[in-house]
């Protein structure tokens, strides 16, 4: 019944003339869509959250009542410029790999007070609530809006996160015996209307990245790619990974060094 | 309190073309958590004033988006010029943020 | 119906007095043009447009609904409606399929270009009919857009 719809669709665009040069390489389903994300795109809520966001990161808050400004996310203390666009990335101070997210619960603990269980507790937005963090990851990212990745690869730890990172993509395990690389290892597999990018390929990579911290039309709610890597290893039926843990560092270090030398458009809108 | 809703104002000619994200659950009444409906919440009218005086208006229902997005285009406006967009939704909720007109790139 | 209401308030120049009082006296004047109750809770298009006092429509070509052929999301259906219409001062939304059609009126007689964006929830395939008020008549037009469901949250 889905099926004959789309397909239906997909036929009748098929015999409308289509000007937009996207037709050619992709679906009419896919051209359609991608002609109206750039009208999403264009006014995009996840705004709310960078402002909600960068409140957060100037106001002093938690129990030292501290403000995240002295916070290092890899270029100084309190350089938010670019800092995005060029993590995941080896800190000396905890001696390993973190994303853009893991280094801000980073902050919070050891600037602001919070500790780790309270912030790990429920890390994930909900129709009702947002978590700081994923509001703080928000504001942070918009900052490298227009830049290149270049997540760094100097350090021996960060291309051994990426050895470990690609290992667990193409990791196969659980009930189902599933990687990620099930999905997005190969070219032109898609889940009903979506297609799936093969992040093996950088031109691909990208999409693994581009759009997150992403607005979420579904539920309507902010999240970021600590969420969307956690939701993978759901739907592979795999043990939830730990909230900032190292496993998810390497997953994104993987699919960001993998896009490096793309630009980044900032925070986006998610189906 | 409501969240501040985000306006954009820019100048094409002399047309305001006004772009505003609002932070808002537009519930449906519909939408279950756990066993229980989510009562309605929705935002009921929107108005929109160019330098006090009132340009545009609207009556909308809980169909709208969740944290709704509307962009209208006002006569008559010039660079500096004040731009205020109000909601009020049905519980009595109201929230007014205000923006100056940009000249356009 | 509403538009009539304002045209008798500007044409008795009740407006100009009531912003020279200021704005105390306008919450009332706002009241009036209450948000119609009825319209809203009417579960066919018909009926929302009986209670908006919309009975008789002229199909027109000048209107101009920027839709997609199929939405991406049900849940954020973009729309964007100009309308061409010499003197048109509202537009109305209805997706006929939903619980509630109705979905809203635009007034733009008071200084907007007669051009809206807006964002829908569409709870399956259906028409998006839109209907603009110029000139005490009332014009329609409609844009099918088709609901289907998607993949993961990519």
């Amino acid at each position: 019944m889905r099926h004959a719809l789309v397909l239906g669709v997909v036929a009748a665009m098929a015999a409308a003339p289509w000007p937009h040069a996207l037709a050619q390489t992709e679906d009419p389903v896919s051209a359609e869509f991608d002609k109206f994300r750039e009208v999403l795109e264009k006014d995009n809520p996840a705004e709310l959250w960078e402002v909600k966001g960068e409140q957060l990161w100037r106001t002093p808050g938690g129990p030292k009542k501290a403000s995240l400004e002295k916070c290092d996310l890899g270029l100084g203390p309190g350089v938010v410029k670019g800092a995005y666009a060029q993590m995941p990335r080896y800190f000396a101070d905890v001696d390993r790999v973190m994303d853009a997210e893991a280094r801000i619960v980073h902050c919070m603990i050891t600037l602001q007070g919070f500790t780790y269980a309270e912030l790990a507790k429920a890390p994930f937005s909900s129709a009702t609530r947002t978590p700081d963090p994923v509001s703080i990851v928000t504001y942070v990212a918009a900052q490298s809006a227009g830049m290149k990745f270049a997540a760094p690869q100097g350090h021996p730890k960060e291309k051994a996160t990426y050895a470990a990172g690609k290992e667990i993509f193409f990791y196969r395990a659980g009930t189902f015996d599933f990687s990620c690389a099930s999905c997005h290892g190969v070219d032109d597999k898609r889940i009903r209307t979506q297609p799936l990018p093969n992040f093996t390929k950088p031109e691909q990579a990208i999409r693994a990245v581009l759009g997150w911290p992403g607005y979420r039309m579904t539920g309507g709610v902010m999240h970021s790619l600590q969420w969307r890597l956690t939701d993978c290893f759901r739907q592979q039926r795999f043990p939830k990974p730990d909230y900032t843990s190292e496993t998810l560092s390497a997953l994104m270090t993987y699919v960001t060094v993998n896009a490096n030398g793309q630009v980044y458009k900032g925070p986006g809108i998610k189906r | 309190m409501a969240d501040p809703m985000k306006i954009r104002a820019t100048l094409q000619g002399d047309v305001a073309d006004v772009r505003v994200l609002m932070a808002h659950p537009m519930e449906t009444g519909q939408r279950k958590q756990g066993d229980k409906l989510v009562p309605l919440h929705f935002i009921q009218t929107i108005s929109a004033q160019l330098n006090g005086r009132t340009v545009f208006n609207a009556d909308i229902s809980q169909a709208i988006s969740r944290n709704p997005v509307f962009a209208f285009k006002v006569k008559g406006a010039k660079a500096g010029d004040k731009i205020s967009v109000t909601w009020t939704d049905n519980k009595g909720e109201k929230r007014s943020d205000e923006t100056e007109v940009r000249a356009g790139s | 119906m509403q538009q009539t209401r304002r045209s008798v308030i500007k044409a008795g120049g009740a407006l100009g007095l009531l912003a020279a009082f200021g704005t105390a006296l306008l919450s009332p004047v706002r009241a009036l043009a209450a948000w119609n109750k009825g319209a809203f809770e009417a579960k066919s298009t018909l009926d929302a447009m009986r209670a908006l006092g919309v009975n008789n429509t002229e199909e027109s070509k000048e209107i101009q609904i920027r839709a997609p052929d199929i939405a991406e999301n049900g849940a954020v259906v973009p729309i964007d409606i100009t309308s061409s219409i010499a003197g048109t001062s509202a537009i109305l939304v209805f997706i006929e399929k939903n619980p509630f059609p109705y979905v809203g009126s635009f007034d733009v007689s008071q200084g907007a270009v007669p051009f809206v964006h807006l964002r829908v929830k569409m709870g399956e395939t259906s028409p998006v009919r839109v209907v603009v008020t110029a000139g005490g008549k009332h014009y329609t037009s409609a844009k099918e857009v088709k609901v289907t469901i998607g993949g993961c949250g990519g």
